[in-house]
């Protein structure tokens, strides 16, 4: 497979170095445009796993590579959205959505000349993800849902490569979620970056992804490796269907297994 | 049957109306009720300490009444103006470098984690020294007159600005730091785009309290090391006696300190409105 993404054998402390560490001989490979999703016991490295491949830490030992090459600074290419949507409360909607091309090239130097054109780059993706409009009202004027949404447009403006989302959807209701995972199924669909995915919930893994990781308890690695092959674009049928349920069920169990060795 | 109909509803509507129109003038006297409480307040306390000084006979020299206190106002009420003006413009002159300096510290402290490891138990140590103590040194090195003033308030009122701006830096959320650094952003970056918007609410929050330190200190001074100011024209009361007119300086200098807060206060909302409408943690 020709991986976008993979991490070989990586083991990763924090602090000074000499603490019990966050993930051990963690591997996983990841190829380019593909959906993946990472799942696994709280506090087992999921977050530290995306820090690592952005470059935001680097491991005390093990290879990682982004795009071919070995990560040794931040990666630049990637976008990222949390839980929290992070907005500054400064800056309108729309403004925070430029935020990312005032700092990445080569859009950093155009902004100045081109803005109406960025303008309205940053509306159409508004609307796409259903805040036609919005703008110009700061994040504080908007409801949670709405601020996520807005937070997953300032990870995708630039059009990065790698897009990375750390249970973007935890703090929302279930029908918010579901609209919103058709958003980011449809946003894939349409631009074919690589996207890694950290989620506590399994029907999101299994409706979204093309692979699912399992990460055992801390100290984190890969215990299964699932493959989700039904055909795209997926609808929210399927999650109802049986060989859907199934493979929930199988997840469940790994997890649950990852959880009772710990 | 219909007409009936409609004219309880139109009824019900204009209970409805009424009821609404009630609670609106209801909020408006409350509105008004607390537009007036600090004045309220104020007189209250007044009467209260001239009613304790007649009832208990209480000598003037020991605590004039505030209808003394008035006189003394009225009688020496250019020399009270002159003074006044005098400490406000030494206060503003000391706070004003106290912004430059404390701002441009609390840069650096909030930017580099060596600068605030060095620095911080230095300011710290400094911050702690009485500044009354200061002040005869800074009369030897430059004599009686507005330089001692000036660096008292500015010495006093340094720290609060830059410990605030050092901590609306230092307290960036780490996953924004996160989503702008794995877009390649530099420190300086981070440090415009998110650090000093962050911290300007800290900023406006702190000049209300260095304003008032700065004020503080140039009275310190004056009464010590001046011809001028109302640090100085208390000095000359006391040393005559004149307890009324103590009084009333003092009275200038609580009227003079709750003006320069307004001003501070009024120009904290106005510049980070943002802060307060969504509940920013400063
Ligand atoms: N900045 C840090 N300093 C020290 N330890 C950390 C730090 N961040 C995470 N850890 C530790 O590393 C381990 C893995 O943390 P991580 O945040 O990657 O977990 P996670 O899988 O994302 O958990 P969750 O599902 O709850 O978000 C945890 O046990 C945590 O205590
Ligand atoms: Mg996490």
């Amino acid at each position: 497979m020709n991986a976008f993404v993979a991490l070989k054998d990586v083991t990763h402390a924090y602090g000074s170095g000499d603490g019990f560490p966050a993930v051990e001989h963690l591997s996983l490979s990841i190829a380019e445009g593909e959906f993946a999703a990472v799942v696994g016991p709280s506090g087992c490295g999921k977050s530290t796993l995306m820090k690592l491949a952005t470059g935001l830490q680097f491991p005390r030992a093990g290879t990682i590579l982004v795009g071919g090459a070995p990560v040794t600074e931040p990666v630049r290419i990637a976008g990222m959205a949390f839980q929290n949507p992070t907005l500054l409360p400064w800056r309108t909607t729309l403004e925070n959505l430029l935020l990312p091309l005032e700092i990445v090239e080569p859009h950093r130097s155009r902004l100045k000349r081109e803005r109406a054109a960025y303008v309205s780059r940053a509306e159409q993706l508004l609307a796409k993800v259903g805040l036609a409009g919005q703008g110009g009202k700061y994040p504080w004027e908007l409801s949670g849902g709405m601020q996520q949404r807005a937070s997953l447009c300032r990870a995708l403006i630039h059009e990065p490569r790698l897009l990375l989302l750390d249970e973007p959807f935890g703090a929302l209701d279930a029908f918010t979620r579901e609209e919103l995972w058709c958003v980011i199924r449809d946003l894939h669909a349409e631009r074919r970056m690589t996207v890694v995915l950290v989620t506590h919930d399994l029907r999101e893994a299994v409706f979204l992804a093309d692979r699912i990781f399992c990460m055992s308890a801390r100290p984190g690695r890969v215990v299964a490796e699932r493959v989700v092959d039904f055909p795209r674009p997926r609808d929210l049928e399927i999650t109802y269907t049986k060989a859907f349920i199934d493979i929930v069920h199988e997840l469940r169990g790994h997890i649950a297994d990852a959880r009772k060795t710990a | 049957m219909n007409a009936e109909a409609d004219s309880v509803s139109a009824a019900a509507e204009a209970e409805a109306r009424a009821v609404r129109e009630a609670a609106a003038r209801a909020r408006a006297s409350r509105a008004r009720r607390l537009m007036l409480a600090p004045w309220l307040c104020t007189i209250g306390f007044f009467l209260l300490w001239e009613a304790a000084c007649r009832i208990f006979g209480v000598s003037s020299y020991v605590l004039p009444t505030p209808s003394d206190i008035l006189d003394a106002i009225v009688a020496y009420w250019w020399p009270l103006l002159f003074h006044s003006f005098h400490t406000l413009w030494m206060t503003t002159a000391g706070f004003v470098i106290a912004i430059v300096f404390g701002l441009v510290l609390g840069l650096a402290l909030g930017a580099s984690r060596f600068v605030h490891a060095g620095v911080y138990p230095l300011l710290v140590g400094f911050n702690a020294i009485p500044k009354v103590a200061v002040v005869p040194i800074l009369v030897i090195r430059f004599g009686v007159g507005w330089l001692p003033a000036v660096l008292t308030a500015f010495m006093i009122s340094f720290f609060p600005i830059v410990v605030n701006v050092a901590t609306g830096l230092a307290t960036i959320e780490p996953e924004v730091e996160d989503v702008l650094r794995a877009l390649g952003a530099r420190k300086l970056d981070i440090m415009l785009k998110v650090g000093v918007p962050r911290s300007l609410p800290y900023f406006f929050g702190s000049l209300k309290v260095a304003i008032t330190l700065a004020y503080v200190g140039s009275v310190i001074a004056e009464y010590n090391a001046s011809r001028n100011g109302i640090g100085n024209l208390m000095a000359r009361a006391s040393a005559d006696f004149n307890v009324p007119l103590l009084f009333a300086a003092l009275i200038a200098l609580a009227v003079l300190g709750i003006m320069i807060y307004a001003v501070m206060a009024w120009l904290e909302r106005r510049m980070t409105g943002w802060a307060q409408r969504s509940q920013f943690a400063a």
